[in-house]
């Protein structure tokens, strides 16, 4: 049992998920349907996408303090320049996603602390986010709405999208080359450079996919809000975070897991609306939130522990 | 005149028409924020209106939600939640006017209503009960016109730079000022709505501030000026107040020793329990125009012990609403 739980470690978020969900169910027997399963989890569609750009980034070692900004400012421009002016939006996206890269390239060829990189940059995003968007507004474009409300059959869109956004960067993470590569970066960086790779590159690119899933994050959190705000996602940078080590990720050695992150990020958007069912008083339910976290890392840490004095 | 005939006419009204379908009904509160003393004063006022409510069998729950962060994000989660838990209605002070109205579509689609109050959401099948900032600038300026007939230069006291009720309080008073040209703004400061930033930004002003004969404020930052004003050793001009309890106490004191005399005005978190009622007259059935006001709570000299006896130290001024107030208000929309 110990053994089963730390050679796979995507089982423990994956029973955190499956307990939290049945008691979800268990106080709140409504939300056992498709429309009920889709409020509870389609907020966290973005939160899991920011979660998979935390991981890139944590991936290479690095940490990202900016997120909550940067999807923040993806937010303003979406329901702003992609709306009013499509094509002028996509270029503002793309560019942004560009600047993501170019930060890891100036990190890493200045050898710089990424923690102080990034949050110096939270307050660029923060700001051009406020110069955007100076008051709360704007609409998000229709296609992007009904895309985000869309009712498929079977699955409702928050469990499809889940699905989809685990499945697609487990690919491109896990079983990919060039994913390889990248987690190599993290694992030991002088080894791939020995092997001949352009660290500044893979760098650059790692950060420019957590742009890139950064800016889906916003977009995807205009799709289901409708409009925008310049604060609106300062929560994802913790969120983040502590989705892809809830998920069974690691801070250092480019041990990540992509379905883990997803799963974190849905484990954690469940734990506030369990808590906000139990009734607890807004004034535990922080601390609360915190004490799931603990638990489950606790859990991690005695099973890898115990599993390496049973060896 | 005619409002208050109007609302007169709602009263006589509700006292024909019988409530008992909304008896089997849950509403609930949305709250973003509960760290200072108005919110505090706002929780307070509902918890008031819905334990009778509940216990005079009116509504069947009323329950109070707030979020652990005051972030939009959260407070989306909380309102779709609220579907999930089966309430028949959402009273929502909104953590931002826009970021929420996804969620609050979300439970109109599932047939809940949703009434938002103070922090308000733009989506149109929300109603609003909105605090007109402009008028509360206005009114102070009109007071003044009504004391001080000559007019004369007067100091303005603003809030938090670059947040949207400073401009519009602002706008307001300036508004006034157009309407009563005798006064002119002889010298402005950012108060931040605290007494002692606003204490702290009055006494640097006030070397360099001719005699001015009143100061239009926002609320929270009176009693900062009157002290500024003392150490200087000026004369005080007549301060329009902000409900707070020290406001009020050293506008009694002052009252006591020299019989000053002022007025005072403010939102009075008892705006919750009016929503509570809105909220409730929607759900049983009555036709609501979506658009509403909050109507000002305003203290005058012969109200000031009383009020100032009902409010704790500092807290602000604050009302329970009844059901016929909030018929008046819906009444007066119509």
């Amino acid at each position: 049992m110990i053994r089963l739980f730390a050679t796979h470690r995507i089982l423990l978020p994956v029973v955190s998920l499956a307990v939290l969900l049945a008691a979800t169910f268990y106080m709140q027997p409504r939300a056992m349907s498709y429309f009920g399963v889709n409020l509870l989890f389609n907020l966290a569609v973005p939160i899991a996408l920011a979660t998979v750009a935390q991981m890139m980034i944590i991936m290479v070692n690095d940490i990202d303090l900016s997120l909550g900004a940067f999807v923040s400012l993806v937010a303003c421009v979406t329901a702003t320049f992609l709306h009013d002016t499509p094509v002028l939006g996509v270029a503002i996206l793309a560019g942004l996603i560009v600047a993501y890269a170019g930060i890891g390239a100036l990190i890493h060829r200045f050898d710089l602390p990424a923690i102080v990189v990034t949050l110096g940059m939270s307050f660029v995003w923060g700001g051009l986010a406020v110069m955007i968007l100076p008051s709360p507004g704007g609409a998000a474009p229709t296609w992007l709405r009904s895309l985000m409300t869309v009712k498929p059959p079977l699955l409702p869109m928050a469990v499809v999208a889940a699905i989809l956004i685990a499945g697609l960067t487990h690919l491109l993470i896990m079983r990919s080359g060039i994913g390889t590569v990248l987690r190599g970066v993290g694992g030991n960086a002088t080894s791939v450079v020995r092997a001949g790779w352009p660290v500044l590159r893979l760098k650059a690119g790692a950060y420019g996919l957590a742009g890139f899933f950064g800016v889906l994050s916003g977009m995807a959190l205009v799709g289901l809000t409708t409009a925008a705000d310049a604060n609106i996602a300062l929560r994802y940078t913790l969120l983040s975070i502590a989705g892809v080590i809830l998920g069974g990720g690691e801070f250092v050695g480019g041990r990540v897991s992509a379905v883990g992150a997803v799963i974190g990020a849905l484990t954690l958007a469940l734990a506030a609306s369990f808590l906000s069912f139990m009734r607890l008083s807004p004034d535990w339910q922080i601390g609360a939130q915190g004490a799931i976290l603990i638990l489950v890392l606790t859990a991690r840490l005695i099973f890898t522990r115990r599993d390496k004095e049973q060896s | 005149m005619k409002s208050l005939l109007l609302s007169a006419a709602a009263i006589a009204m509700a006292t024909t028409a019988v409530h008992a379908d909304t008896s089997g009904k849950r509403i609930a509160l949305s709250n973003n924020y509960a760290g200072n003393s108005w919110r505090q004063a706002m929780l307070h006022s509902w918890e008031d209106v819905a334990e009778t409510a509940v216990a005079a069998g009116t509504v069947a729950a009323a329950d109070a939600f707030t979020t652990s962060e005051n972030q939009a994000t959260e407070q989306a989660a909380q309102i779709q939640n609220m579907i999930l838990q089966g309430y028949d209605a959402i009273v929502v002070n909104a953590a931002s006017p826009t970021a929420l109205n996804g969620a609050v579509k979300e439970a109109c689609d599932a047939g809940l209503v949703v009434v938002s109050f103070d922090g308000i959401v733009t989506e149109p099948c929300a109603w609003r009960i909105a605090v007109d900032f402009q008028e509360m600038g206005r009114l102070q300026v009109e007071y003044l016109a009504g004391r001080i007939p000559d007019g004369g230069k007067l100091l303005e006291i603003r809030g938090l730079a670059g947040v949207f009720v400073d401009d519009e309080i602002s706008a307001g008073i300036h508004k006034g000022i157009e309407e009563f040209p005798q006064f002119e703004i002889a010298g402005a400061v950012h108060g931040d709505w605290a007494q002692d930033v606003a204490q702290k930004a009055v006494a640097g002003l006030l070397p360099s501030l001719p005699d001015v004969v009143g100061v239009v404020t926002q609320g929270g930052d009176g009693y900062g000026a009157a002290q500024a004003f003392k150490a200087a050793g000026r004369d005080t001009p007549l301060i329009v107040l902000g409900n707070r309890q020290d406001e009020m106490a050293w506008w009694s004191e002052q009252h006591a020793d020299n019989g000053y005399e002022t007025m005072s005005l403010s939102i009075a978190p008892g705006v919750a329990s009016l929503s509570f009622w809105v909220a409730q007259q929607i759900l049983d059935g009555a036709e609501v125009p979506k658009d509403l006001s909050v109507p000002f709570l305003k203290v005058t000299q012969d109200t000031l012990d009383t009020t100032l006896e009902g409010t704790p130290e500092g807290s602000v001024a604050t009302i329970d609403y009844s059901l016929d107030d909030a018929k008046g208000v819906i009444a007066g929309a119509m």
